[in-house]
């Protein structure tokens, strides 16, 4: 009898809910019962309730079973050696499954489904199909095509990809750098990590293209240090692609050079913001710069530097490969393309759902995430990260657009939703929210690093009933000073989470509830 | 948890040098010192200075300013807990208080003996199995209290 593939996830999500011992133990049972078994460590295919989701090769395709547990593996052995019969915990084909079947899966393309230590099958599965198309035109074809296709920065701020690159093929230096920020320090997100550990290819082929786009070759992953996982995985894949002439002096054969290098962060969440990141990566303190000048123009080691998002680079190998009309066909107004939105907190089907923009919040927490994971009432959603809005059931029609959260005064920033039910404090929140602009703040600003101290302060005094009329106007009046006397979006966005919470949950600061909010 | 050498100034001198030429070394040389002792020992600063010709002050701003670098030994065992948001909204208030009181220490101490640091992270990447916790290099996530008290066996051993 042939050998069985079987699929167990590898990514940190699956490994912390028992993945590993999942595959040791279908590795044991196999030698018992003298089964020939071939295990993958997959990617993540972002069905995260199904964890440990392990998949079997079937004459009918991969037949997804979820989530095993070691003492599921004997019998679901069994299943798989019946070419994926029956189980209790059988889930059908994986691309079947409504959550993954109404997606649109383009950055997420082969997560979950390719082998992310093998080069072959990244090739086998369309890779490096969008450097090819790169290296058969001139780089200033490749940086329009990035332009065309209307992608921008996945990483919060939603700056246009292909503008920031034209900047620094425009500006001429003896050496320039492509950064890659996988620092991923919001809360509710982990898109990145999946990535890098899914089908870290994509991540190198794309910051490949942009290499050969501005004339740069060398490259950065700054990875945070809280991704051991996605850290290995990034070192292997660059070995892989260098070993396979990927990567180095002559780029597949061409004549560009470009190679890639791992740094790790050390904890600090101000060093995903890209100035910061800059100086980290130079050995400094992970202080914020003042622009100008632009990254683009004098960035790394003062030359000029992309720096980008790991899903804005991630994205780039399919637009080139299916060119920028197609990318551009999905999405709303301004935002196009598609978004992998990350369902989180207290939520029924948390995990990975790439969408074309347009999506309303709504329809991402109800529909596709289920409600919450309690079965309470859910209360309110922070969008965006530690610096994006709470936003409250009246809100839910707001759809998924850069423009449309602009709007409503919150941020989709790198699509994080984090759900919360009617247990919530919300002015606990807003005091956390204070709490970790004071932690995290590089201490440049004085509205930043005082501002968010006197602010967790005052709302300690207004949930305690002191004084609540003067002390909610404080609030607010230092909120202002932050938002308009800050340099950096850390001190200038904490009072998007802080006056979201005041304004729809009054109630939560001894205040008369709303009347909308109380629907 | 690996045993980590004790501080020593040739070793750690040897893991400088090793890495002096590389573009902003710093902070690849705070990890591996990091990696090898355990934490960055007061004699390393001037050191770096000295080989990588900065002032004592810049390497002593940049030891400071990362919340990963220590200036003593943790203890055996270091036991990250989650206190972002989406671990918030899944009762993670409520384990942190459990651990802290299971050790008799608050977060950020090491228990009296030596044997756990119990530190506060913000965010693990594993928001979609929150709430979520990291015992030395192992993640541990969907953790509830008879999980959590799994991982403080562990950590006392
Ligand atoms: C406090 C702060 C933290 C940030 N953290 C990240 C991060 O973890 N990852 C990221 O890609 N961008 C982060 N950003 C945004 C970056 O400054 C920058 O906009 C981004 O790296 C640009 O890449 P993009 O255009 O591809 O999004 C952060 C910004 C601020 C102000
Ligand atoms: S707002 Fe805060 S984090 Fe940003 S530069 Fe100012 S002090 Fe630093
Ligand atoms: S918020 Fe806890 S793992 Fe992300």
């Amino acid at each position: 009898m042939s050998r069985i593939r079987i699929y167990v996830p590898g990514d940190a999500a699956a490994v912390a809910v028992g993945a590993d011992e999942v595959a040791a133990a279908i590795e044991a049972a196999a030698g018992r019962g003298k089964t020939a078994v071939e295990i993958v460590r997959n990617g993540s295919r972002g069905l995260h309730w199904l964890e440990p989701m392990v998949e079997v090769a079937t004459s009918k395709g991969r037949i997804g079973y979820g989530p095993v547990g070691v003492s599921d593996v004997e019998s679901i052995l069994k299943a798989a050696a019946a070419d994926g019969a029956d189980h209790a915990l059988r889930l059908g084909r994986p691309e079947d499954i409504p959550y993954l079947k109404t997606q649109t899966r383009l950055t997420f393309a082969r997560c979950g489904i390719v082998d992310p230590r093998s080069l072959d099958d990244y090739r086998a599965h369309g890779g490096y199909r969008g450097l090819e198309k790169a290296l058969a035109v001139p780089p200033a074809a490749i940086v329009d095509e990035v332009t065309q296709s209307g992608l921008r920065g996945r990483g919060g701020a939603g700056f246009p990809t292909g503008i920031k690159w034209k900047t620094v093929q425009q500006t001429a230096a003896d050496r320039k750098y492509i950064v890659c920020n996988a620092d991923e320090g919001d809360s509710g997100t982990f898109a990145d990590r999946m990535i890098m550990e899914g089908d870290p290819f994509v991540l190198i082929e794309g910051m490949t293209i942009a290499g050969i786009a501005v004339g740069a070759t060398k490259g950065y992953v700054y990875i945070r240090s809280e991704y051991p996982h996605a850290i290995a995985a990034m070192n292997a894949a660059i070995a892989a692609a260098r070993k396979a002439g990927r990567l180095g002096a002559k780029v597949a054969g061409s004549a560009y050079a470009f190679d890639v290098e791992v740094r790790v962060g050390a904890g600090a969440y101000v060093c995903g913001e890209e100035t910061s990141l800059l100086d980290s990566l130079e050995g400094k303190r992970g202080q914020v710069r003042a622009k100008p000048p632009l990254p683009a123009h004098r960035g790394l080691f003062g030359k000029p530097t992309v720096i980008n998002n790991v899903l804005s680079l991630a994205t780039v190998p399919i637009i080139l490969d299916k060119g920028a009309a197609f990318y551009k066909d999905f999405g709303m107004g301004r935002s196009r393309g598609t978004m992998p939105i990350q369902l989180a907190g207290n939520v029924k089907y948390p995990g990975l759902y790439e969408a074309a923009f347009g999506v309303t919040l709504g329809e991402l927490v109800d529909d596709i995430g289920g409600g919450t994971a309690t079965g309470r009432p859910v209360r309110a959603v922070q969008v965006g990260g530690p610096l994006g809005a709470y936003f409250p059931r009246a809100l839910f029609d707001t759809p998924f657009d850069y423009e449309a959260f602009a709007a409503k005064d919150g941020l989709i920033g790198h699509g994080g939703v984090v759900v919360f039910d009617d247990s919530v404090d919300m002015a606990k929140q807003a005091r956390f929210a204070m709490e970790f602009c004071a932690i995290e703040s590089c201490g440049k600003c004085t509205p930043c690093r005082v501002g968010s101290t006197r602010g967790v302060e005052v709302i300690d005094r207004i949930a305690a009933g002191k004084d609540r009329a003067a002390n909610t106007a404080l609030l607010e009046d230092l909120c202002h000073t932050m938002k308009f006397g800050s340099l950096c979006a850390l001190g200038g966005f904490t009072p998007y989470p802080v006056m979201s919470a005041l304004i729809h949950f009054p109630e939560d600061f001894g205040a008369p509830p709303r009347l909308e909010a109380a629907e | 948890m690996a045993t980590r050498a004790p501080w020593d100034i040739d070793i750690a001198r040897a893991i400088i040098v090793e890495r002096q030429a590389v573009p902003g070394a710093l902070l690849p040389i705070l990890h591996a010192l990091q990696e090898e002792f355990g934490y960055i020992d007061r004699e390393a600063e001037p050191l770096i200075a000295g080989i990588l010709n900065i002032s004592r002050a810049e390497v002593h701003g940049v030891v400071t300013f990362y919340h990963d670098f220590r200036h003593k030994p943790a203890g055996r065992h270091v036991l990250k807990l989650c206190r972002a948001e989406s671990c918030q909204a899944r009762g993670g208030d409520a384990l942190a208080a459990r651990a802290q009181a299971r050790l008799g220490v608050t977060l950020g101490d090491t228990t009296a003996d030596g044997q756990v640091s119990l530190e506060p992270v913000y965010c693990l990447g594993l928001c979609s199995v929150s709430p979520a916790a990291m015992l030395d290099d192992k993640v541990v996530a969907r953790l509830d209290d008879k999980k959590l008290d799994a991982l403080l066996a562990e950590a006392a051993r």
